[in-house]
């Protein structure tokens, strides 16, 4: 495999799985010109009059679909860790004996680890989509056939409409859905909020299968994906395990040093200046993103201030947010509890948001970039500000990217992180992965003190003479340093690259190398 | 000959500790048995470290199994010298970490005891991190939050911390066990720059004179000049019944602490939130305290999640008279700072006071008034109380008079 050096001076393959690749350029370099990829021409006169879709059951739906060894099968996430209809449809074609496909999901949770098993007998080539746990692991030891890419929800957009990824057939999972394949995600025994993470392949996908366990009378209302882009209809008994699809409650953190970086994230808006009327802000639902968007709650209480919007995964807390009148808007990309689902069923200011609107690149603009501020997490820093979201300082990988790199776009970037965790110092002189360039993150956050990205001036200039800690960067990775007992030594990896890394833009950000164990 | 010691914890729920074996052998030399959480960034460091150490602890023949679960260096060899120890009683050898610049800063009798925060001697994982919630002190527990097998690496544990943990300004302080225990805790303690010592359940004038007198003897064999502090803790009829004498009974007495969970035991009845059980023994410890010139302290609010419990237990405190007040989690310091921190008005009409009474003085006048009012005496002096905590406590510049007009 050929490797050349990026404009971040990292290695990164020329050709993954046989495509060629563009090297990452800098950020708003890239520019592809053309037109964007197209799905064949469907005729209405092909499909039922009477708008029955209706098939008996998946493994029918895909040989309908014309499934092929080679092919690249789609699924996604918003059933999360409850999911059942991805595994459905490998069984199933590994039942029919097919082979080397590709899975594209728009993310991977601990239920899909019998993906593993396709992969070893050869059903499933590769992964293109985020990898975490047993699937992590098997990716990182360099046990999969093709090579991963990883992408943000974003980029998986983007990859989609420049056909870097063409879909032969998406199946969409639907907590409720009509004969016709109008389908929504906010009601029935498997409701998860939205379905926005699939959009993109209902329109895109040469084929698309709705697969749903409450069927409805036609018209399902709202319809969150159009029948009219929609194949076959398959109806299941379970489409997933609603314990695991959504928690009942989403937990703020207990670790007195994690609500110590939230209430230092909160106070830091406030005093850079951010926290006003008609402001907007997005948060996840980690513990302490969670707990952050508590304390500025508790600011914006006490000095009466109301945000335009917010932007989710949606959770209790910002729904309640909603409901006291804080903010007019949840733009909710990802609904992650009980009463996010219900206030985006009841709440008219609670709006269901998919990539296309929040992330994507080739897009006339998207929200991201229209933040006043967004909170994220990082396994690694660097003193150039440079994050890693994907894999652990012993190079494995770990987590996949979601919404994280699109929202580097927003006008004030801070990652709220722990300068070290256990022994391991997240503040580095070298991430071990890129995710994201240092020139998009405008602060870290740590429970030893606030470091402002030298870029940002002005956020400096704000904060002279704040009574908050506020320090260089690598003073306060020096000082984790002396407390660990020196740096970290390197990842232990080969030369084989397992996975890619794609920048919002599709461009090869980094690669992930085969870790020794 | 086969001497086995072991020390620490291991498994998948422990973080920042680790479990060391230490197995004396006849003959073979030093057999290494390391592994690591993170292993892949420190396992080099790990095994260089626990070599070096076993050479300074003079281990030459031995397997040393080392399950690691992310401790820092100083906690390795705390438990490596635990465990050696355990194996062989009669090793002199210490590992003794250098002292850290940001270990040697000193206290003040006088200084503000608001919050003290406790951290389980045996349990490092809090150590590193304490000080960032900024109490005023950080006490390193040998008593009550040790179990009794584990004393002997608690106190290893602890001397380490405070030679190489930044607790970033707080005073630092370590509660020693009761009696002859307590005693023997000293040596361990007192010559690494601790700078205030927490005597529990204290029944006589008598007790303390001993710790100081020990404190005394270990601070001259080390050539130490600087003084160490004490705080008795009440934690019995008895000991509330000699309350002033116990403050009174040697100068390093800086505070004197009531426990109730004791005291209440003690008398034979139960804490309820109103404290109508302990109000005599309160009362007690505060004019104890005072008459004898020391900082009366309260107890700890043992409810983490109730901050409003909390909070109103400081007022009722802070109104009894108490400047201080035990905190078990981090998340209660800084409720305890604000709520004893002198209300904005009450600030105001001090400054005013303080204002008139200078300028009364300055005219050589022996009554002082504020508009057509008379100010007496003991308000003035409270007056000042406030404002000087309000300095001390950063609300209020030093230089305040020269901003009022």
């Amino acid at each position: 495999m050929k490797l050349v050096k990026n404009a971040l001076g990292r290695l990164v393959p020329t050709e993954v799985n046989g495509k060629k690749t563009t090297p990452y350029m800098g950020v708003g370099k890239f520019k592809p010109d053309g037109r964007k990829y197209a799905p064949p021409i469907r005729t209405a006169a092909d499909y039922p009059a009477d708008g029955n879709k209706i098939v008996s059951d998946l493994a029918t739906a895909l040989k309908n679909a014309g499934l092929k060894d080679g092919m690249t099968i789609s699924s996604h996430h918003h059933l999360r860790n409850g999911d059942m209809v991805a595994n459905e449809v490998f069984a199933a074609a590994a039942a029919m004996g097919k082979k080397d496909l590709m899975w594209f999901p728009s993310a991977s949770f601990p239920c899909h680890q019998g993906m593993i098993e396709h992969m070893e007998n050869g059903v499933i080539d590769h992964i293109e989509g985020s990898m975490n746990g047993p699937l992590g692991a098997y990716c990182s030891e360099g046990k999969m056939r093709g090579t991963g890419v990883l992408r943000s929800h974003g980029g998986r957009w983007q990859a989609i409409q420049d056909g870097d990824v063409h879909i032969d057939i998406a199946v969409i999972a639907a907590p409720t859905a009509d004969p016709f394949g109008n389908a929504t995600g906010d009601q029935g025994p498997t409701a998860c909020g939205l379905l926005g993470f699939a959009l993109a392949d209902s329109i895109y996908a040469d084929h698309v299968i709705v697969v749903t366990d409450n069927l409805v009378e036609f018209p399902c209302i709202p319809w969150q994906i159009q029948g009219n882009n929609v194949d076959q209809v398959v109806v299941m008994d379970q489409i997933g395990d609603a314990s695991k699809i959504v928690s009942g409650t989403t937990q703020i953190t207990k670790s007195p040093d994690r609500l110590l970086i939230a209430e230092l994230t909160a106070k830091f808006c406030d005093e850079a200046g951010i926290v006003q009327d008609g402001f907007s802000f997005q948060a996840g639902a980690g513990g302490t993103a969670l707990s952050f968007a508590l304390f500025l709650r508790d600011i914006m209480r006490e000095r009466g201030i109301k945000a335009r919007f917010v932007r989710g995964g949606s959770t209790q807390y910002l729904v309640d947010m909603l409901e006291e009148g804080l903010t007019e808007y949840i733009l909710d990309g990802q609904t992650f509890d009980l009463e996010g689902v219900r206030s985006m069923h009841e709440n008219s200011g609670h709006i269901n948001t998919s990539p296309f609107t929040s992330y994507n690149f080739h897009g006339k603009g998207n929200f991201a970039s229209m933040l006043d501020a967004v909170v994220l997490g990082a396994t690694e820093v660097d003193v150039n500000f440079n994050a890693n979201v994907v894999t652990h300082s012993d190079g494995k990988l770990l987590h996949g990217i979601g919404g994280w790199m699109n929202c580097l776009a927003s006008k004030c970037t801070i990652l709220p992180i722990p300068s070290f965790r256990d022994r391991i110092p997240v503040l580095v002189d070298d991430v071990t992965t890129l995710c994201g360039p240092g020139e998009l993150i405008d602060v870290i956050v740590t429970e030893r003190g606030i470091a402002i990205n030298p870029q940002r001036q002005d956020l400096l200039d704000k904060l002279r003479g704040s009574s908050l800690p506020i320090r260089s960067i690598e003073e306060i990775k020096n000082e984790v340093e002396e407390i660990v007992g020196g740096k970290p030594e390197a990842p232990d990896v080969g030369d084989k690259v397992v996975a890619a890394i794609n920048w919002v833009d599709g461009t090869v950000i980094d690669c992930v190398r085969e870790v020794k164990s | 000959m086969s001497k086995t010691g072991e020390a620490g914890r291991s498994g998948p729920k422990v973080r920042s500790d680790c479990r060391i074996v230490v197995e004396y052998c006849d003959k073979g030399g030093l057999l290494l048995d390391i592994s690591s959480k993170v292993g892949p960034m420190y396992g080099d460091n790990i095994r260089q470290q626990i070599t070096e150490s076993c050479a300074n602890l003079g281990i030459e023949n031995a397997r040393v199994t080392v399950e690691d679960r992310g401790a820092l260096p100083f906690v390795l060899d705390a438990r490596l010298e635990t465990a050696a120890r355990r194996a062989d009683p009669t090793l002199d050898a210490t590992l003794i970490p250098e002292m850290r610049k940001h270990c040697t800063y000193t206290s003040k009798a006088d200084r503000l005891r608001r919050s003290r925060l406790y951290l389980p001697g045996n349990e490092p994982k809090f150590f590193v991190n304490a000080g960032l919630h900024n109490p005023d002190g950080m006490i390193l527990d040998l008593e009550d939050s040790v179990a009794h097998s584990e004393k002997d690496a608690a106190r290893c544990m602890v001397r380490n911390a405070l030679r190489v943990v930044d607790f970033y300004g707080a005073e630092r302080m370590v509660r020693i066990n009761q009696g002859e225990m307590g005693i023997a805790d000293l040596d361990w303690i007192v010559p690494h720059n601790v700078h205030l010592i927490l005597i529990p359940k204290v029944e006589d004038p008598q007790q303390v004179i001993d710790v100081d007198n020990r404190i005394k003897e270990i601070l001259k064999e080390n050539n130490i000049e600087q003084s160490v502090f004490l705080m008795p803790i009440i934690e019995s009829a008895l000991g509330a019944w000699k309350a002033y004498e116990i403050a009174a009974s040697c100068e390093s007495v800086v505070s004197l602490a009531i426990g109730l969970e004791d005291y209440t035991a003690d008398i034979g009845t139960q804490r309820t939130l109103e404290g109508g059980e302990s109000f005599w023994a309160r009362a007690q410890v505060l004019n104890g305290a005072v008459a004898a010139g020391v900082q009366p302290i309260d107890t700890v609010f043992s409810d983490v999640g109730d901050e409003e419990g909390l909070r109103n237990s400081i007022i009722e405190a802070k109104s009894f008279g108490f400047v201080g007040k035990g905190c078990i989690h981090p998340r209660q310091i800084d409720v305890v700072h604000k709520t004893f921190a002198p209300e904005t008005a009450e600030l105001e009409k001090a400054k005013k006071i303080v204002l008139a009474f200078e300028d009364a003085e300055s005219k050589g006048l022996g009554v002082v008034s504020l508009g057509s009012k008379m100010i007496d005496a003991p308000v003035v002096k409270r007056a000042l109380r406030t404002v000087d905590v309000a300095i001390q406590v950063g609300m209020l510049n030093a230089e305040w008079r020269k901003e009022v007009d």
